[in-house]
């Protein structure tokens, strides 16, 4: 079950929840704060969600980005949900370590490890 | 506004644009830096760095600088050579004191989801240099490889 919407592609893999996002930069502050209310909205729907976050077509990213991805990770965790982050390319990856926050976020090579970790 | 001395570049050679402190002027200006890096054939490593640390001085300007004021302005002042690029950006407030921001990096900071661009910046470039009021950034950036790094 595919939902469109202006930033985010949402389909659903068995129980979890994959998003893939429509913008390849990850950039703009309006933009971020829009991607970041779609996906309260989608854990809301959802109190103990599994969710895979798919960066396949990101190319860029800024700090304000992750802090939208922290904030999502806490509700997430909050709500005894598991988020996971899949297809991160080696320059995005890099942001995250240098920020330390590959030890924050559950990161898998591809989508498919990362939907084999999802607990049953 | 004088360009570093370390920074290896004239005051004659920087391009100046006053740019309006709205995100499609500032991405206007933007857009104009990174064409420039691809008209002198930077690869794609030394472009995202350029990319990410210009992204997060001109944010950091437009939101805390000039506090999201429409009718406030930056100064985006650049020299692209093949060799290294300078950027600076001037904002119209009273400034801060970077050593002062906390170390996002830190256990207690981790997972606060804000304050890491003058970090990403230090990290992703070969030098940055605050004036001393903490309202105008400068970068530089050497077209090399160069891991980017962050010792805390």
């Amino acid at each position: 079950m595919e939902q469109p919407s202006s930033h985010l592609r949402i389909k659903r893999a068995e129980d979890v929840s994959v998003v893939e996002f429509a913008d390849r930069k990850i950039l703009e502050e309006l933009a971020i704060q829009e991607i970041g209310e779609e996906l309260h909205q989608v854990v809301d729907c959802e109190p103990s969600i599994k969710l895979l976050l798919n960066f396949k077509n990101v190319d860029h990213l800024s700090s304000a980005a992750l802090g939208m991805l922290i904030r999502l990770n806490k509700k997430v965790k909050e709500q005894n949900g598991d988020l996971k982050l899949s297809d991160i390319n080696r320059q995005i990856f890099e942001v995250f370590k240098i920020t330390r926050l590959n030890r924050v976020f559950d990161i898998h090579d591809t989508a498919d490890e990362a939907l084999a970790r999802f607990q049953a | 506004m004088t360009v570093p001395s370390e920074f290896g570049v004239r005051e004659a050679d920087l391009v100046e644009l006053v740019v309006p402190n709205d995100l499609r002027s500032v991405r206007r200006s933007e857009a104009r830096i990174i064409n420039e890096l691809a008209r002198c054939k930077y690869g794609a490593d030394v472009t995202f760095a350029i990319k990410l640390a210009l992204e997060e001085a001109l944010t950091n300007a437009v939101k805390h600088g000039n506090d999201n004021d429409a009718s406030k302005r930056l100064v985006v002042r650049y020299s692209i050579t093949p060799r290294r690029t300078v950027i600076m950006v001037r904002d119209e407030g009273h400034g801060f004191t970077p050593n002062r921001v906390p170390d996002p990096t830190s256990d207690e900071n981790l997972e606060r989801p804000s304050g890491r661009g003058i970090m990403l910046m230090q990290a992703y470039m070969t030098r940055v240099h605050f004036n001393e009021a903490g309202n105008e950034v400068w970068l530089l950036k050497e077209n090399r490889e160069e891991r980017p790094a962050w010792t805390g």
